[in-house]
């Protein structure tokens, strides 16, 4: 059935996002590896925009847009060319931004999300190259600033700003297109979500048809969500008791995850916008065969293959290639020879889920190991091998280990600080399956110990059946396989 | 030593003495100079010749000094553009135009002297004060490279290295007497060069005589790749340097005759005109109604795209800074202290061509107009080889004369500017005087055929003496 | 015409400070090159194309080769205002 959207919410998302898989910035030769660096140590002449300097392309940054383009099924413009926005601010080293205007060199793409109502296509209506600013860091806070410190490694990054329709219809969509997109360009290989400041969306919000509120810059797509649901709560309130929605800039404050109206400026901004004089304009066409070529295999036609490849369920597939990384993983141990379901249960529900619970975000995979970092504290590092997970999942498959179990050796790598296999996790701790006998040892003196449980049971409050069930694993220390020692009560109390 | 001597000289004198010898000589006539011709005279240069002395003078200019503009950046010497707002700034790296002079083995003397930012005709607008000319103390030595000029015609340096934004190496050359060189646009790499008006500007030398300026060309022209607007022509300019004009086809365009023009520089470049004519050229009168319209499009364009370049001097990272309390209005204040007065009206005017609601009325319609004025240039220029027509209408003005009106002075660059909108080579040579003030033919060619225009301007000057003269005050 | 209205904002436009007495006579001496500029609406310009470049060039890049930054002391060497690596700058608002 249709979705309705019953208070008319219309959201569209500005999303810029870094190239930062480039060896180097824009339109000078600085590396653009400054993530860990001291201030102002990856700049030169060009980037500080010091006097008589002049840019020139990045060829490379072209050819990672024209991708983007032909991955969000764009148009990509057969003239196109560079414009300066000037406004003053000091993170911009040259009083003007080096931007796209009128020509962008992507227009008119689509993203299909699941949405609502399942499939939802979001309609995106540019997607343009510009240079990031340096980064400015407040002494104290915002408000009560006593003074600002300039660092230029972040100036002249290349940036690829995508503007989307207005076509999402809540922030749960806004959310969905984001992490689509994200993975979208995770794909492409352009670009690298984990560093900072590698994507910063400005989302625009109304509601009942109205006026559009703008809210900037807002660094995580959790972030984007619970800005919108502020938003969209405010808006409604507004409305309610009477008021009307004016247009405006909001800022998001994370800490208190409310949305405030950003000072209105004393003069309307005018960026005199005019062509570049120093750049020549672009006639690219002729690369779009080859680079079409290069396009690797996409989320959406991934999550397809995998389906038919391995027979999983949609779900399994949707979670297994929400990350080219986890993917290749999983292709990784299915080419070992396990049964690729039983390793796609084990790979997307249980492996993906207990590293989310640890906020840990995939950032490599070399093709024999997987390795994440801490989404807060870069610092905070680990790996997974392709042979333990098709260790762990052989000898579950063969009834070596409980669920529990194996649970609990993927965990014990996650937390772990040593190298180690699952069958020496397995033997350390004596997670080896509990023999048929020790079970059913377990069941009966559960039965006998526990009569108001089983009174309950037979009742037919089946929750009970789950107490006694996490009876039997005690008893057992967790060796046991759930689902025997369920059946086995079961046999023992209704025959 | 003599004081005035060409490239070749100079050579012959280091081979007979030394380039330290050579430098310090010149660094004696700079001591003495009346003119303000040079903003920062260098520490280093004794130091860089001896060096060169030392290393057996390699390179096509081993140990020849230089006079470098005060907009083209040179490692370890201020660069203020003769403006305030850039006090104390020493840029960390060399213009291309630098690079490959000092690869060539030049010797930097100095920054010369220029209107603030490269903006005006007389040299008057710069921080450090007038420059005056060599022939006349009380007068302008044109601008805005009035000091390479003016130092080239005072012997304070063989050559100098100016830029021409639009007009401003021929505006002085034809005031001081010497040779100046506008290249086609893309021949010579802006990298380095403080932008005024992109689309309009190249370097260009400024000589004793056209020689020399070819010597000049050969070192500094070609391919950059920091400047995707550089051009490989791959001319060899000193090959160009033929004595010989015949059969080469000149157009005179009327409308470089316009009101106002000196009867004296009307007479003198007639004059020259016919003195191709008996060496074997032929000249005819060509039309180029837009021409009028040249000089607007060209201020609209210039002050648009220099109200963008300058933004950069907001006091944040290097130059003048006035203190307040909060950044914007520290910039502002900067801004309103460290500019002086014509640069903060061209910048009002092109923020003000650019704003919304003008753009269309003014910086697209001036590009319009470009394009009227570059299609006569075309046209003129499919019919004949060259353009010959005054350099600037009159001869040098009074120090003061002018600063008051900017319009005023605006128009003195009415000869010189539409070359630029066109992109095209043009030469100015000295072909006379009035009252003792130099008069300045201009040669203008086809895009990228600078040989044709820089073998007229050789083949004028070995058929007469006007370059050979120099100024009595300074001699 | 320039009003005084229009050179108070291009002044904030283009971050000059400009005083009551500076701003009548930037409106009369920008007013009077205005006049001038004026003369090109004279042409008809409806079918010309802008020339942006005289020259015609397309397609100028550079490769994605890693170049030598500048070291930090050299990056702060044209100012005092510095502090722990950065530029220092007032409050901005």
């Amino acid at each position: 059935m249709a979705y309705e959207n019953p208070d008319g919410i219309r959201i569209g998302l500005e999303i810029h996002v870094q190239l930062n898989k480039l060896k180097t910035k824009m339109f000078c030769g600085c590396s653009t590896d400054y993530h860990n660096a001291a201030p102002n140590t990856h700049t030169c002449p060009v980037c500080l925009g010091l006097p008589g300097t002049l840019p020139v392309l990045n060829k490379k940054a072209v050819e990672a847009a024209i991708k983007v383009g032909l991955a969000l099924e764009g148009e990509i413009a057969e003239e196109t060319q560079f414009h300066r926005k000037n406004y003053f601010y000091p993170d911009l080293p040259k009083g003007f931004q080096i931007t796209q205007y009128d020509f962008p060199i992507v227009s008119k793409g689509k993203v299909v999300i699941e949405g609502e109502d399942g499939e939802h296509v979001v309609g995106i209506t540019r997607a343009h190259m510009e240079e990031d600013p340096g980064k400015l860091v407040h002494i104290g806070s915002i408000e009560k600033s006593k003074g600002v410190l300039i660092d230029y490694n972040r100036s002249g990054m290349s940036l690829i700003e995508t503007v989307t329709e207005p076509d999402m219809r809540s922030p749960k969509e806004a959310r969905r297109f984001l992490d689509k997109f994200r993975n979208i360009l995770e794909y492409l290989d352009v670009f690298d979500g984990n560093l900072e400041g590698a994507m910063r969306v400005d989302a625009n919000v109304s509601v009942h048809w109205g006026t559009r509120v703008e809210i900037k810059n807002i660094s995580s797509h959790k972030g984007v969500e619970r800005a919108l649901l502020y938003e969209i709560m405010r808006q409604k309130n507004v409305i309610r008791r009477g008021g009307k929605i004016v247009l405006e800039t909001r800022h998001f404050d994370e800490g208190r995850g409310v949305t405030t109206s950003m000072r209105t400026k004393e003069e309307a901004e005018d960026y005199r916008y005019f062509r570049e004089p120093d750049l020549m304009p672009m006639r690219v066409t002729d690369w779009i065969p080859a680079i079409k070529d290069t396009l690797p295999e996409l989320p959406d036609a991934k999550r397809t293959r995998f389906m038919e490849q391995y027979g999983i369920t949609d779900m399994h597939a949707r979670s297994l290639t929400s990350k080219i990384m986890l993917a290749d993983f999983y292709e990784g141990v299915c080419a070992k020879g396990v049964d690729p379901k039983t390793a796609a249960t084990w790979a997307a529900d249980v492996f993906l889920g207990e590293l989310n619970y640890r906020d840990l975000a995939i950032s490599s995979y070399d093709g024999r190991t997987i390795g994440f970092i801490h989404a807060k504290d870069p610092e905070i590092e680990n790996s997974f091998k392709v042979p333990d997970m098709v260790e762990l999942v052989t000898l579950f498959a063969e009834g070596k280990v409980s669920d529990r179990a194996a649970v609990e050796v993927i965990r014990t790598i996650l937390d772990g600080t040593e190298e180690k296999t699952p069958s020496q996790i397995i033997e350390e701790k004596g997670l080896f399956k509990a023999e048929d006998d020790l079970v059913t040892k377990a069941v009966a003196e559960t039965i006998a110990e526990n009569a108001a449980a089983v009174q309950d049971y037979l009742g037919g409050a089946e929750k009970s059946l789950n107490f006694l069930v996490g009876q039997v694993m005690k008893k057992t220390k967790g060796t046991a396989d759930a689902k025997t020692a369920r059946e086995l009560i079961v046999k023992e109390l209704k025959g | 030593m003599a004081k005035w001597m060409s490239v070749a000289q100079v050579k012959e004198k280091i081979k007979e003495s030394s380039a330290e010898e050579v430098t310090a000589s010149y660094l004696e006539v700079i001591g003495k100079s009346k003119i303000n011709g040079y903003v920062t005279v260098s520490d280093k240069a004794l130091e860089q010749a001896k060096k060169i002395d030392e290393e057996g003078h390699r390179g096509p200019l081993a140990g020849v000094p230089i006079a470098i503009k005060d907009n083209i950046s040179v490692v370890g010497l201020p660069n203020s553009c003769g403006s305030k707002i850039l006090e104390g700034y020493v840029p960390p790296f060399n213009a291309h135009v630098i690079e490959k002079l000092l690869a060539a083995g030049a010797v930097v003397l100095g920054k010369t002297n220029m209107d603030e930012f490269a903006m005006g005709s007389s040299t008057e607008t710069s921080h450090f004060g007038p420059t005056a000319n060599p022939w006349d103390l009380e007068r302008v030595p044109g601008g805005s490279s009035g000091g390479s000029a003016a130092v080239v015609a005072a012997g304070e340096a063989p050559f100098a290295l100016g830029s021409d934004t639009g007009g401003s190496v021929r505006c002085p050359a034809a005031f001081c007497g010497v040779v100046g060189f506008k290249p086609t646009y893309g021949a010579v790499s802006r990298y380095g060069v403080v932008a005024y008006a992109n689309s309009l500007e190249q370097v260009g030398p400024l000589a004793n005589n056209v020689e020399d300026t070819a010597v000049l060309m050969d070192v500094i022209g070609g391919y950059d790749r920091r400047d995707s607007t550089s051009i490989d022509s791959k001319t060899e300019y000193q090959k160009a340097l033929v004595d010989d004009v015949k059969g080469l086809k000149i157009g005179v365009p009327q409308e470089f005759f316009g009101e106002g023009i000196h009867p004296d520089v009307e007479k003198a470049v007639w004059d020259a005109i016919h003195k191709c004519e008996s060496l074997g050229a032929t000249w005819e009168e060509v039309s180029m109604p837009n021409i009028k319209y040249a000089l607007a499009s060209y201020y609209i364009i210039a002050m648009s795209e220099a109200s963008s370049n300058l933004a950069r001097f907001d006091g944040t990272r290097y130059g003048f800074r006035e203190n307040a309390e909060n950044w914007h209005a520290m910039v502002s204040k900067t801004r309103a202290e460290g500019f002086g007065a014509e640069v903060k009206r061209r910048i009002l005017l092109g923020t003000y061509a650019l704003s919304a609601g003008y753009h269309d009325k003014y910086y697209l319609k001036a590009l319009k107009v470009r394009t009227l004025v570059k299609q006569d240039f075309d046209k003129a220029l499919s019919k004949v080889d060259l353009l010959m027509a005054p350099t600037m209408p009159n001869p040098a003005f009074k120090i003061g004369e002018k600063i008051e009106d900017p319009l005023t002075l605006y128009l003195s660059d009415v000869n010189t500017c539409p070359i630029n909108l066109a992109g095209v080579p043009s030469i100015s040579v000295p072909c006379g005087f009035t009252d003792g003030l130099p008069i300045g033919l201009q040669i203008m060619g086809k895009p990228f055929d600078e040989s044709t225009v820089l073998r007229a301007a050789y083949t004028f000057e070995q058929n007469t003496d006007y370059h050979t003269k120099r100024p009595p005050e300074v001699a | 015409m320039i009003t005084k209205e229009d050179v108070e904002h291009i002044g904030w436009l283009a971050r000059i400070e400009i005083n009551e007495q500076e701003t009548v006579e930037y409106m009369e001496k920008l007013n009077s090159v205005l006049e001038y500029f004026g003369q090109i609406d004279e042409l008809q310009t409806e079918d010309v194309t802008p020339t942006y470049h005289v020259a015609e060039i397309y397609n100028v890049f550079r490769e994605d080769m890693v170049e030598e930054c500048l070291p930090q002391e050299t990056v702060l060497a044209n100012t005092e205002n510095k502090q722990d690596g950065a530029f220092r700058v007032p409050k901005i608002g």
